[in-house]
């Protein structure tokens, strides 16, 4: 019998066609894999019944003769962060337990035009907010993998997508969506040893995803490999005019793009990113990774992007600011929570509801967002770092004079264990550190497997493009996919 | 910069979120923690540059000025934490 967990999105979507297998034995199968995967808490909502209703139309539309989608017949998980029509959407926050929305997300609209089925909700930080997915209401998400010293500490998969990070790396679904916002993808695809891209920030429109911070908020997929990416891309992209900020612009083909032949690209190694006391195991994937691309047939350049060390920090002043502007809409009146003390006016009910249904993050961001906007402090902060931020915009301007594309990895380090980083925010912020950059220009990033560190756990190689230059991105991943040989996974404890 | 209790009751109440006094006391020293560490965006020349206001050059699109929704009240009010007729029900605001 075939194993439909082994299929990625690319093999379910040519079985469908070719009918070597029906749509609705796929969802089946992954149904039942995702009921039984509940000790990993990768999702919040499951629903077997939308996964079987988009593949039997499939299976439907297949019988009648009509052209199938790009995702037929295909299962994914779907981050919790998308307004689903007629589905719980939580963001992982207790505000919004219970927010049933009367509409769906562009992006999710797309996949399902597409032809693809909802497993479920998948399992996030509690709006986005957070790099290791222990700030969700909902419960620690749980990577499937493990330490190979036999300890069985439960790790961190990464986030804020870290429930579609592990549901992927667990075989419970071949791809899920994910958003980033400061390496939402990117660090989570790394701690569990898949694939995830961040496209040029407007490519997939905003319409419908819950806002954390507007300006760097941008939706992509993460699967198994490369191939799997730019499929789920494809159908995720494209004009909205629902988003001001959409860029009207055709979707490019990437997976017929596809070339793995990187003659004639010049791929910039970065060298603010060799941080003093740099990982060894990080150090030498980084090694292979440029050592792969040079026998992809591309040049390797040293370059500077001179303002790296402050991207950290421009970060943590501008998402805080645009969370705490886009988090005012939760003051239980129209949706979500109320709390409503016995005899308190509108004000009261509007900070008890905020008190008790946002958790300690996201009141801690909503916070210094609320300060650094704050009268006096406005251009101390704000527009310094929005300054700064141009400046980080010019460096990668400045380094496409030299080179193409950009290597370095995804994390500082493999995934670490849940709690060992939740009493100080400053050292889990600093997971993003070589992931912010490129959210702060709005280059398109990919983030694809690099190896595996001294404990077995897989780290990341990140790819950075040009902005609208996914294609270069998707095939240096491929170039690394072909090389690295990375065929390692989580064995099944749960 | 650095915040003291005052100030952090002052940013809940802009925020409209209810502290209590002991998590106000622990705040001080954890937006302190995070104030210090933003504070070295200040040793970066930023002479002449101009902050950053659209990542990719993307032009506001206007659209015909034309009523495109709307008839969806019920959408509306679905999910609504308290509902009073075709109203979003709210403690009392005038007395």
């Amino acid at each position: 019998m075939t194993d439909f967990s082994r299929m990625g999105v690319a093999a379910i979507r040519d079985g469908v066609a070719n009918g070597e297998f029906k749509a609705v034995e796929v969802a089946e199968a992954l149904n039942a894999r995702v009921a039984n995967a509940k000790a990993l808490n990768a999702f919040i909502v499951e629903t077997p019944e939308k996964a079987l209703e988009a593949a039997a139309a499939v299976d439907a539309d297949r019988a009648a003769g009509k052209p199938l989608g790009k995702m037929a017949g295909v299962p994914i998980g779907m981050k919790d962060l998308f307004c689903t029509e007629g589905v719980q959407t939580t963001a992982a926050s207790h505000i919004l337990e219970g927010f049933v929305p009367t509409y769906e997300s562009t992006v999710s609209a797309n996949l399902w035009k597409a032809g693809a089925g909802m497993l479920g909700k998948l399992n996030l930080d509690q709006f986005a907010m957070g790099s290791s997915n222990e700030t969700s209401y909902f419960g620690n998400v749980i990577s499937p993998w493990r330490r190979n010293d036999g300890s069985n500490a439960a790790l961190a998969p990464g986030g804020s997508s870290g429930g579609s990070s592990s549901a992927i790396a667990a075989r419970l679904c071949p791809a899920a969506t994910g958003t980033d916002t400061g390496g939402s993808i990117r660090q989570p695809a790394a701690f569990t040893g898949i694939s995830g891209i961040k496209p040029t920030y407007g490519r997939c429109s905003r319409w419908g995803i819950v806002a954390f911070a507007s300006s760097l908020d941008q939706a992509g997929p993460m699967a198994r490999d490369v191939r799997d990416c730019a499929i789920m891309l494809e159908a995720m992209a494209g004009f909205d005019p629902k988003d001001s900020t959409s860029l009207d612009l055709p979707v490019p083909e990437w997976e017929a793009g596809l070339n793995s032949d990187l003659k004639g690209k010049r791929i910039g190694i970065p060298r603010e990113y060799r941080l003093d006391g740099i990982d060894e195991d990080i150090a030498a994937m980084w090694d292979n990774g440029i050592a792969w691309l040079k026998d992809a047939g591309a040049e390797v350049v040293d370059i500077s992007l001179p303002h790296t060390k402050y991207a950290l920090p421009a970060y943590y002043i501008i998402a805080p600011a645009e969370a705490s502007s886009n988090l005012a809409r939760y003051d239980g009146v129209r949706f979500g929570l109320r709390d409503l003390p016995d005899g308190s006016g509108l004000q009261d009910m509007y900070a008890a509801t905020r008190a008790a249904g946002f958790g300690a993050e996201v009141r801690r961001r909503i916070m210094i967002g609320t300060y650094v906007l704050s009268a006096g402090f406005y251009d101390a902060y704000y527009t310094q770092a929005q300054k700064v931020r141009a400046l980080i915009a010019r460096d990668f301007e400045q380094a496409w004079a030299s080179c193409d594309l950009i290597l370095a990895p995804t994390a500082p380090s493999a995934a670490f264990g849940l709690g060992e980083k939740t009493s100080d925010p400053l050292a889990m912020y600093l997971n993003d550190v070589f992931a912010v950059p490129a959210s702060l220009a709005g280059l398109p990033a990919m983030s694809v497997p690099g190896g595996l560190s001294k404990d077995g756990l897989p780290l990341g190689l990140q790819i950075i493009g040009k902005a609208l230059d996914e294609q270069s991105v998707l095939n240096a991943g491929l170039a690394i996919e072909e090389r690295s040989g990375f065929t390692a996974e989580a064995g099944e404890w749960w | 910069m650095s915040v003291d209790k005052d100030t952090v009751n002052k940013i809940a109440r802009l925020s409209r979120i209810a502290i209590s006094d002991a998590e106000a006391d622990k705040m001080v020293g954890e937006l302190n923690g995070i104030l210090a560490w933003v504070e070295q965006l200040g040793e970066v020349d930023v002479t002449g540059v101009e902050p950053m206001t659209a990542v990719i050059p993307n032009k506001l699109r206007l659209r015909d000025d034309v009523v495109t929704d709307g008839d969806v009240r019920e959408k509306v009010l679905a999910n609504a934490p308290a509902r009073e007729g075709s109203f979003f029900g709210v403690p009392k605001v005038i007395e």
